[in-house]
C-alpha cells in the first residue's frame, strides 16, 4: 500500500493527470501537487502524485556521494 | 530524460559497501540501525543486504506497516457498522485497499465479512471509492482508510474535493496513523537502536522538518532515505559516520524527493481535516498523539457518527505470535516458531504476514535468499 512510484506526467486534465509508469498509463490525482507541467517526474502513491522528482538534486546526491566516498576512502 | 537507473547501479553499490565496511571497522562494538517503512524491508531483504553487511551492522526493522498495527476494535467495529446499517436497510459498499482487506482480528477479516454477503471492494486508490460514489449515488460509500502520512495527504484531498462537489454519500473511517510519534515511543520504551533510517516518502509529506525533533530531543542520529539498494546503503553509511563522530544530525539522502519543509500543500490538507489524538497500534499499545481523527466540523465524513457501535476489547495477537516485537524491532519473523509453519501468506496467523509490507511477509517472500 505505501509503495511509491515515480511515473511522467503526459496529460493534465484539470485535477487528474495521465502519468506514464516506464510504458504504462494511468491516472494521478494532482490534488496534492497544483503546480506541475507536462514533462515532469513525480512520484505517486495510492493514485495520488504526492512530489515532484528534482532531476537536478538527482545529479547532484550522486556527485556529492562520491565525494564522501573518496573522503572516507583516504 | 529522468534516468534514475544509476541508483540502481551495482557498481556503485559496491563502492558504497567498500566504503561501509571501512566506517563499520572503525567503530569496535555493534552497531543496530532501525527502519520503519516496509518499502524499505522490501529494499533490504529484496537485495539481500543484511548479508552483505559487516558482522557489527545489523538492520532492525520497526513498526512500518500501517495495516498492521491498525487495531483490531477498528477493524471489527468498521464489520459492525455494515451489519447495522444492512439491519437499518443501508446496504454500504465498503472500500479498502488489498493488503488491508485480509488482515486477520479474532472475528475475521474484510474478505470473511465480503463472504458473508456484504459489499466489500479492493481499491488501489481513495479515488477509486470517490468515483464509486459519484457513480452510485442511491448507496452510501465508505473507505477504510488506514496509512501512514504519505496515504492520509490523499484521502485529505480526496475529501476537500467531495466537500466541494457535495458528493453526501463518501465517508471513510479514519485509521491514519503518524511515523514520527511511533518511533518517539519505541526510543522512550527502550528499544535500543543506534540511529534510524527515516522512511523516504513519508518525509516527502512531512519534510526532513517533520523528523527534527526526534534527533533535537533524543539523539538520534537520521538519514532519511530513498528506496533503491543504493539509497539505503548510502543511508547506513551516513549514518555510520555519524555515529564514528558520535555526532547527532539529520541528513537528507533522498534529496531529488524530500524538501526541508515537505509538501506544505498536502500538510495544509491533512490539517485541515485531521486532528491529533492519542492512538492505539495493534500490538503496540497506545502512542500519545499519533492518530488522526477527522475535526468535529467534519464529523458528518465520518462513518463512526452515522453509525455509531461499542466493541469490546479483543486480543491483538494469536498465542505465539510474535508481532509485537517485530514491530518494536526487537525480533526478526525467523525468531517465530510459527514462522512458515503455521503462519504462512496463505493462511497468516498475525497481521505482520499479511501485507507485502509486513515483516514477515517480506522474510517469507524472498525466503530463498536465507
Ligand atoms: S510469522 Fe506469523 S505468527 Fe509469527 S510473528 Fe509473524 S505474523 Fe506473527
Amino acid at each position: 500500500m505505501c509503495l511509491a512510484v515515480p511515473a511522467k506526467i503526459v496529460e493534465i486534465k484539470d485535477k487528474v493527470a495521465i502519468v506514464d509508469f516506464g510504458g504504462i498509463k494511468r491516472e494521478a490525482r494532482l490534488d496534492l501537487l497544483p503546480n506541475v507541467k507536462v514533462g515532469d517526474y513525480v512520484i505517486v502513491h495510492t493514485g495520488f502524485a504526492i512530489e515532484k522528482l528534482d532531476e537536478k538534486q538527482a545529479l547532484e546526491s550522486l556527485k556529492a556521494w562520491e565525494e564522501i566516498m573518496q573522503v572516507l576512502g583516504e | 530524460m529522468l534516468d534514475l537507473k544509476v541508483f540502481e547501479n551495482r557498481e556503485l553499490a559496491q563502492k558504497v559497501l567498500q566504503a561501509i565496511r571501512r566506517e563499520a571497522g572503525r567503530i569496535e562494538r555493534e552497531v543496530r540501525l532501525m527502519h520503519v517503512c516496509g518499502t524499505h524491508e522490501d529494499t533490504v531483504t529484496r537485495s539481500g543486504i543484511r548479508s552483505l553487511l559487516p558482522e557489527n551492522v545489523k538492520i532492525v526493522s520497526g513498526p512500518g506497516c500501517p495495516v498492521c498495527i491498525t487495531p483490531v476494535e477498528d477493524i471489527v467495529k468498521m464489520q459492525e457498522i455494515m451489519r447495522k446499517a444492512r439491519e437499518e436497510g443501508e446496504d454500504i459498499i465498503l472500500t479498502t485497499f488489498g493488503d488491508m482487506y485480509k488482515i486477520p482480528t479474532p472475528k475475521g477479516s474484510f474478505s470473511d465479512l465480503k463472504s458473508e454477503g456484504y459489499d466489500v471492494r479492493i481499491v488501489y486508490s481513495i479515488y477509486d471509492t470517490y468515483r464509486m460514489a459519484k457513480e452510485n449515488p442511491d448507496r452510501l460509500v465508505v473507505h477504510f482508510s488506514p496509512g501512514f502520512e504519505t496515504t492520509t495527504a490523499p484521502a485529505a484531498g480526496m475529501l476537500e474535493t467531495a466537500v466541494d462537489e457535495n458528493l453526501e454519500n463518501f465517508k471513510i473511517y479514519s485509521v491514519h496513523r503518524l511515523t514520527p510519534p511511533a518511533v518517539e515511543a519505541l526510543v522512550k520504551q527502550g528499544t535500543n537502536f543506534d540511529g534510524l533510517i527515516a522512511p523516504g516518502h513519508v518525509s516527502t509529506i512531512i519534510g526532513v522538518k517533520g523528523w527534527e525533533y526526534i534527533t533535537r530531543e533524543y539523539g538520534v542520529p537520521q538519514v532519511i532515505a530513498g528506496f533503491e539498494p543504493v539509497d539505503f546503503l548510502m543511508g547506513i553509511l551516513l549514518l555510520l559516520r555519524m555515529i564514528r563522530k558520535g555526532e547527532a544530525k539529520i541528513e537528507n539522502e533522498y534529496t531529488r524527493a524530500v524538501r526541508y519543509e515537505g509538501n506544505v500543500k498536502a500538510q495544509e490538507l491533512i490539517g485541515k481535516f485531521f486532528e491529533v489524538k492519542d492512538a492505539k497500534w495493534r500490538a503496540l499499545g497506545v502512542i500519545p498523539e499519533s492518530g488522526l481523527e477527522l475535526r468535529d466540523e467534519w464529523k458528518e465524513l465520518d462513518i463512526q457518527n452515522l453509525y455509531p457501535v461499542d466493541v469490546p476489547k479483543l486480543p491483538d495477537l494469536e498465542k505465539g505470535c510474535l508481532c509485537g516485537a517485530v514491530l518494536r524491532g526487537m525480533a526478526l519473523p525467523t525468531d517465530c516458531k510459527l514462522f512458515g509453519k503455521e503462519c504462512t501468506p496463505r493462511h497468516p496467523v498475525g497481521p505482520c504476514m499479511v501485507s507485502y509490507e509486513g515483516t514477515c511477509s517480506i522474510f517469507y517472500k524472498y525466503g530463498a535468499l536465507f
